[in-house]
């Protein structure tokens, strides 16, 4: 008894602790909802989330952290990257190669992460190029860029780059109509004459290497954004369309003309089972597929001489158009698989199709016409509802996994919260200014993070201290934990970011590489030891194979250059430890620098134009003694016998 | 002195764990090293914690002339400790059978504890005079040279056993597992004795 007695004695002790506790919490509340908490990584800590934003006209791929807004790295894709030799090198510039010759630079767009099941798996980050159509894959293990596809019957590459949910597709679609194959012809024959290629390039389950399987020659309107199908619509994609009017001048008014342009739906399993039975035509092409290797640090570039296209009236029952108000923009399908959102732009409503109703139109034949032979559903018989007033020029729609949508609203610059199902708004924040996309890391998938959405905005104004007429993009960070959106951190962006892609960093962080082992370097003019040092004329070319580590190259000297060689420095880093790069940079050299990761071989090209002894030296502050780490090249007149040789410490 | 005898065994069978896991442990982390660099000693060479830590030390220590680590062949004790461990094992061994028999009286496991602590003391001493050495025994051209306030070269040797800072360098050098296996082995051997010792009092008595 007088245990038992003991015993409550002590549980309303707990309890007291537990309330006292509680309320001890609740009186820091004003500290413990402290935004400025939220988003403060102590030093030395890490973000838990990976954003990865498109650089837009830089053309490149930028990483941040969520949610402190830091930028970790720029990742050359699509441009030259002076900074570490990107696109300078000899390894690297077949990188840029396309049928257009090479290509330094190009307008990205739309990254997206590839995904098993309909979940993020953080193997490989996929990006569009928008000028110059191409398709780029970066590996999420060394952060580099690995290859890039360019696209064939393409034009402004923009309703690309999304992935199907086991990334057996990757897929881009053109924005601009143009005539296939491409010919003389007069620009007002458009209408009727020029097509919309929708390229689906299947990328190999192991090492991610991207094939156009096949292209879908849709009517010649603009195929603006795309989204897959995900759970019960996997197997189908999801195409904006706008200028169905086929309009060829002044489209701001004359592609603004019909109070409908389409979604194109494409059942693309459908397709791929008739072009694995042979379907299509393989039409004569010419387009650049460049590969990088991680083992020979090089990559290669050939060109592809055919694409297999399909006409859509091919293949009965494979693509159907959903009447969508307004010149949709973005188009995006909940985590569900079911809800099919229309961004119409020139609207101030969301259209919701319903993927079901899709289905059972298309069974009851439900047709309300068509267009080049492409059947248009009712929009009534696929309407799944409509968020009414939601705001005026939506673009884009993430959602959150607990059965929300947020959406992007371009002229009301704000994004707008609502409940799929009901269809209410249910909450409202501002952007500055004039909002284009928006990300929920996973928020295109099955499984979203419902933890933090950023809007990333066009305009920047009076956001941050003025630096000159141009300035660099605002983003802004919001918690949506809660019922009510938050507004937590502004922070400058690169370039220009479109849409961006965003991942719980434990996904990837582990599998971050290091560095390159040595012992698996396989580039042709290495140099792993002192003894493989070489200097070799071939004619009027001399390739140099030089070392680098802390704190010298080797060989230093070299003489017996001549005005008018062409010097190859094939320079290869012995370091085998995190974070130690070494630079290498020569005078008057036309090109870039190099910077050269751990264990990595890069080669600089260099024509001597002036008789002299000119230095090279280390850029990136590698040791205490990188001061020290320097070298000559004597280059003596084109007449001149004097014998190559070179050497370190004598 | 059947108990005793096992005891015996199982305390010098404990010497093996030297073939499979390290003696001795030498963890040196800097600001610029949060993940620090380590060689782990075994009886028969020493071995980076890492793959690579072994060059990156040796990459390191170039700059204040410090001689690179040595390879299994560069030491006659990484070819004789291991024959040593192996032998007294197996006299251990023996001897915890031959008392498991009453074939020996409890003063040979004694005599085994001492032997191995005059070997285990040789080998410190030994251990300790190479890291003098590769501590202390410095390239005259090397590029860093560092002087102690009285006008003496630093030696960089590491601490035989605990803690000590070295520049930016913090230095632990701790026994590994196959240094506490050594360690209770030899306790092990101990108790046998004591174990013993009572065991053969009981029965004079």
């Amino acid at each position: 008894m007088k245990n038992k007695f003991k015993l409550s004695i002590g549980l309303m002790v707990a309890a007291l602790a537990f309330t006292s506790c509680n309320n001890s919490s609740s009186s820091k509340g004003a500290l413990g909802s402290s935004i400025a908490e939220k988003v403060y990584i102590a030093p030395g800590e890490h973000d838990s989330h990976y954003a990865f934003l498109s650089g837009g006209y830089s053309g490149n791929l930028l990483v941040y952290g969520l949610p402190s807004g830091r930028m970790f790295k720029e990742i050359p894709v699509f441009s030259q990257f002076p900074t570490n030799g990107y696109g300078y090198s000899e390894e690297t510039k077949p990188m840029l190669e396309t049928s257009y010759g090479f290509i330094p630079w190009d307008d990205s767009h739309h990254p997206d992460i590839s995904q098993t099941n309909g979940e993020l798996d953080g193997r490989w980050i996929f990006i569009n190029g928008n000028n110059t159509p191409r398709i780029a894959r970066i590996s999420l293990t060394t952060f580099e860029t690995e290859e890039i596809i360019e696209v064939p019957n393409s034009a402004g590459n923009h309703s690309s780059s999304f992935i199907t949910e086991n990334t057996e597709y990757v897929v881009a679609g053109t924005r601009f109509s143009v005539p296939v194959p491409q010919r003389d012809m007069p620009i007002n024959e458009y209408k009727g004459n020029f097509k919309g290629a929708l390229s689906f390039i299947s990328v190999d389950p192991d090492h991610g290497h991207m094939d156009i399987k096949f292209q879908v020659l849709m009517p010649g309107f603009n195929y603006d954004l795309s989204h897959p199908g995900r759970g019960k619509s996997h197997g189908w994609f999801f195409f904006t369309t706008y200028n169905t009017e086929e309009a060829n001048s002044l489209l701001e008014v004359n592609a603004s003309q019909n109070d409908k342009d389409f979604i194109a739906a494409i059942n693309w399993k459908k397709i791929e089972e008739y072009v694995n039975n042979g379907g299509g035509t393989m039409m004569p092409a010419n387009y650049a597929h460049n590969l990088y290797d991680e083992a020979t640090h090089t990559g290669t570039s050939t060109m592809k001489k055919e694409v297999r296209v399909v006409n859509p009236s091919e293949v009965p029952g494979a693509v159907y158009f959903l009447p969508t108000p307004k010149s949709p923009h973005g188009v995006d399908v909940d985590p569900s698989g079911e809800y099919i959102v229309g961004n119409g732009k020139l609207s101030a409503n969301l259209t919701v199709h319903s993927f079901t109703k899709m289905l059972d139109a298309i069974e009851k034949e439900r047709f309300d016409g068509e267009a080049y032979g492409i059947p248009i559903l009712n929009f009534e018989d696929i309407l799944a509802g409509s968020v009414e007033q939601a705001g005026l020029g939506p673009l884009h729609t993430e959602f959150d996994g607990q059965g929300n949508g947020y959406t992007t609203f371009f002229i009301s610059s704000e994004v707008v919260k609502w409940k799929l199902g009901t269809w209410e708004v249910l909450d409202r924040k501002p952007t500055y200014y004039s909002v284009g996309h928006l990300t929920i890391p996973g928020g295109n998938s099955r499984k979203p993070f419902g933890k933090y959405m950023f809007a990333m905005n066009k305009i920047t104004k009076d956001r941050y201290l003025p630096v000159g007429p141009e300035m660099e993009h605002s983003a802004q960070l919001y918690d949506i934990s809660g019922d009510k959106m938050e507004l937590l951190l502004d922070f400058p962006t690169h370039g220009e970011p479109h849409y961006a892609a965003a991942i719980p960093a434990e996904i990837i962080k582990g599998n971050s590489k290091k560095f390159y082992k040595l012992a698996e370097n396989e580039h042709p003019r290495k140099a792993t030891t002192g003894a493989e040092t070489k200097v070799v004329r071939e004619g009027k070319n001399v390739h140099v194979y030089m070392t680098m580590i802390r704190s010298h190259f080797n060989p230093d000297n070299i003489e017996g250059v001549k005005v008018g060689d062409k010097v190859f420095f094939h320079v290869t880093n012995l370091e085998q430890d995190f974070d130690v790069p070494h630079g290498f940079a020569v005078i008057g050299a036309n090109n870039a620098e190099l910077l050269i990761g751990p264990g990595q071989t890069r080669t600089l090209t260099w024509e001597p134009k002036q008789v002299g002894v000119w230095p090279f030296y280390c850029t990136d502050f590698c040791s205490a003694l990188h001061q020290e780490m320097q070298g000559y090249v004597r280059v003596s007149p084109a007449d001149s016998d004097i014998e190559l040789s070179w050497s370190l410490g004598e | 002195m059947k108990k005793a005898g096992i005891i015996m065994v199982i305390g010098s069978l404990l010497l093996l764990g030297l073939f499979k896991f390290p003696l001795w442990n030498i963890m040196l982390g800097a600001p610029q090293y949060p993940d620090p660099l380590g060689m782990n000693i075994y009886i028969d060479g020493i071995q980076g914690v890492k793959e690579f830590d072994l060059q990156n030390i040796d990459g390191l220590n170039h700059y204040i002339g410090m001689k690179t680590i040595p390879k299994p062949e560069e030491m006659w004790e990484f070819s004789v400790f291991p024959k040593v461990i192996l032998g007294m094992a197996v006299l251990g061994v023996l001897i915890g059978f031959l008392g498991f028999f009453e074939k020996l009286n409890y003063k040979f496991f004694l005599g085994w504890f001492l032997l191995m602590s005059v070997l285990g003391v040789a080998g410190m001493y030994d251990f300790n005079n190479w890291l003098t050495d590769y501590g202390g025994n410095l390239d005259p051209h090397a590029i860093i040279k560092v002087t102690m306030p009285d006008g003496s070269p630093m030696s960089y040797k590491p601490p035989l056993i605990g803690y000590k800072k070295l520049l930016n360098f913090d230095v632990d050098s701790w026994p590994h597992l196959g240094g506490y296996l050594l360690f209770v082995g030899m306790a092990l051997t101990l108790v046998a004795f004591w174990i013993g010792r009572k065991a053969t009092l009981k029965r004079v008595k």
